[in-house]
């Protein structure tokens, strides 16, 4: 049996390689992801049986669930899924672009400039009565011009006949201390109740989540998501160096600016409904790696999966393990994801 | 180098050490609170418990002393960390420590409800300990040691990880989060005399620790297998450095809350004025600290006055165009 399945479409028209391996490690994780999601829905307060939560996902199940369900559980859950997704996307286009394993959207100082985006909006849009004076739907755009802002600086800064990606890496760590300045700073200067509402957010949340965040969240999400994977050339393209994607006739430094802008946008629409959940973006491309190897085509679905498993699961965790106190998802991930990156740092000592 | 001389070295370093009283005298005297170097002077000769009296002797005074110690310690400690990792970007603030011991201290407020001053500091050695012994475990992989590169991404990832868990414990305590969080920007601002009187020992033991032991880091800084065949004791070097660098980020940290990018530019600047050689980078680097959290200090005052910027967020941002410049120029181009 040949490692890949050729399947055409429309009389040839249309031809897709698929990877029968990858395709077995997309049923399974979307199977896990699932149970994850439905178990995920069932705990909390209130405990809800697996079958139940199926019945109500169908619309079949009793009332008191389906209302504790669709109103508060499921927006949730589904930001949280959604947010994992974007966070391992983007940090898996990175890695591709730095040809670095270990940059990540907080490493290079992108999520920084998010938040900084976020609480400046809280602090400016603010009034006397804790509550914003426009609509929360512009929130999601600041975040991403805080982001793209960031990105393109950080770009721009390591710029000197090209970016090398160590320097690419450097001055993001910089820039991200500087912007972790700026938002303690901002948070010093406003009111109290402000500051434990951005300390909540920057820490990494899904607490609180709405269905008028989802409706903001899933559609920009799933555009990205699409261009993400109509990206994967590009992608496979630049991780073969500057040198020899030159050669191939690719426009490197053309293809890798703008696949940054969609990382950054990816970024910044998570971090407006979740704050920064750290090191999703790291962790989940690198487990995605070692499953399907480093082939973008394989390896963007699969951290996708990974990435949505993880900030679900670290939601969960947060919710029900200290009940009746919520401890971020963001301790969580930071709390696997730092130990995961000093592991990476120690397996590639040598190279 | 700037001063080639011995001897211009010396006028060098004692220019510097007035300049850094004339930025003490500064600190004093200007601030939101309008007074003069009569009023200053007025307040030691003819002590009359006036507002102004009271402003100056309780409020400036220990507030210029601890910028000037802080200051001094974490330029330092920037020396001696850069010394041993041979990373131009090595500094308390980024390699973790800052941050590792800024958790214990909240870890200290929340869990413990600790709040004298004594156990703060100790729990701050802890926290620098800690992060210092990661930075050393890991500066130990593989043959050669973790590459600068590799040493400055750990650090950043575990700064990363102890500021989400310090975040995380805030969310928990909202009343604590009040409490804290003008400290952890990093300020020198509202601390009285005791707290600096019961950190200045460790400090003065380690400055005076670190100007010991700058002949041998001289040799050191030759590379390890060098230092060895020089008859140099190595590791005893590299657990003195630790120490140093526990007591010197630990007791600032204690103070002052963590405040970044002191111990990454005037290490460079020290050296630019003085050369490579430690016995002068180190006094060098003490005063131009000084200097410049002083500096940083009583610009902090005038920005968005009436109220305050914490020094930190100050001295991130004056620190961040040069970090970008050292990253620019890269890391073998020493």
């Amino acid at each position: 049996m040949s490692k890949y399945k050729n399947l055409r479409l429309f009389n040839g028209k249309m031809s897709l390689l698929i990877d029968r391996k990858a395709a077995f490690i997309y049923t399974t994780l979307a199977i896990i992801a699932f149970v994850v999601f439905v178990i995920s829905t069932g705990l909390g307060e209130m405990k809800i049986n697996p079958l139940t939560v199926v019945k109500v996902l169908l619309g079949l199940g009793p009332e008191m669930e389906t209302l504790v369900i669709t109103s508060f559980r499921l927006p949730r859950i589904i930001v949280a899924l959604t947010v994992g997704i974007s966070l391992a996307i983007a940090g898996a286009i990175l890695q591709g672009l730095v040809r670095n394993p270990l940059a990540s959207p907080e490493v290079l100082g992108i999520s920084g400039g998010a938040a900084v985006a976020v609480v400046g909006f809280m602090s400016i849009f603010s009034d006397q009565n804790h509550s914003l004076t426009v609509s929360i739907a512009w929130l999601p755009l600041a975040a991403f011009i805080g982001a793209s802002v960031m990105g393109v600086l950080v770009y721009f800064l390591s710029w000197k006949n090209g970016v090398p990606p160590i320097r690419l890496v450097l001055i993001g760590i910089g820039i991200s201390a500087l912007m972790q300045a700026f938002t303690t700073f901002l948070m010093v200067t406003g009111p109290i109740y402000q500051a434990s509402q951005a300390n909540i957010w920057i820490t990494g949340s899904v607490y609180g989540s709405n269905w008028t965040n989802v409706a903001i969240l899933v559609p920009g999400a799933v555009i990205l998501i699409i261009l993400a994977i109509l990206a994967t050339r590009q992608l496979n393209v630049q991780e073969l160096g500057d040198d020899v994607a030159t050669g191939l006739g690719d426009n490197v430094q053309k293809h890798r600016f703008l696949l940054l802008m969609l990382s950054t946008a990816l970024i910044g629409i998570s971090v407006a409904f979740a704050g920064t959940i750290g090191f999703v973006g790291l962790m989940a491309p690198h487990m995605a790696r070692r499953l399907v190897g480093s082939s973008f085509e394989a390896l963007i679905p699969t951290s996708a999966f990974i990435g949505g498993i993880l900030v679900m699961l670290a939601d969960l965790i947060g919710r029900t393990a200290f009940s009746p106190l919520e401890v971020p998802a963001g301790v969580f991930t930071a709390g696997i994801g730092a130990p995961y990156f000093i592991y990476l740092l120690f397996k590639t000592r040598n190279s | 180098m700037l001063l080639k001389r011995t001897s211009y070295k010396w006028i060098g370093l004692f220019v510097t050490f007035l300049l850094m009283i004339g930025f003490m005298c500064a600190s004093v005297i200007f601030g939101y609170a309008d007074t003069t170097w009569r009023t200053a002077i007025d307040s030691f000769t003819h002590y009359n418990g006036s507002n102004e009296h009271v402003i100056i002797q309780k409020v400036r005074i220990p507030r210029a002393l601890i910028a000037a110690a802080v200051g001094a310690s974490l330029a330092i400690a920037g020396v001696l960390m850069q010394t041993l990792t041979k990373n131009p970007l090595a500094s308390p603030g980024i390699f973790g420590i800052n941050a590792g011991a800024g958790f214990a201290v909240v870890v200290a407020m929340t869990i413990f409800s600790v709040h004298n001053m004594q156990s703060f500091n100790i729990l701050a050695f802890l926290g620098a300990a800690f992060a210092v012994i990661s930075v050393y475990i890991m500066g130990s992989f593989g043959r050669e040691g973790l590459t600068p590169m590799k040493l400055t991404l750990a650090g950043a990832a575990i700064s990363a990880m102890f500021a989400s868990f310090t975040q995380g414990l805030l969310v928990l305590d909202e009343a604590l989060l009040d409490q804290v969080l003008f400290w952890l920007a990093g300020s020198v601002a509202g601390r009285n005399l005791e707290t600096l009187i019961s950190v200045i020992p460790y400090m003065t033991i380690a400055w005076l620790g670190s100007i010991f032991i700058s002949g041998k880091m001289n040799i050191f800084a030759m590379g390890e297998d060098v230092a060895k065949g020089l008859g140099l004791n190595t590791g005893f070097i590299k657990i003195a450095i630790g120490i140093l660098v526990i007591l010197l980020a630990g007791s600032s940290v204690a103070v002052a809350g963590p405040i970044g990018f002191v111990g990454i530019i005037v290490p460079h600047l020290a050296r630019a004025i003085v050369g490579m050689d430690h016995r002068w980078v180190i006094p060098m680097a003490g005063v131009l600290g000084a200097i410049l959290l002083l500096a940083a200090d009583i610009a902090a005052r005038y920005i968005v006055m009436p109220s305050e910027v914490p020094v930190g967020v100050m001295t991130a941002a004056i620190g961040t165009p040069f970090f970008i410049y050292i990253a620019r120029r890269g890391f073998n181009a020493r």
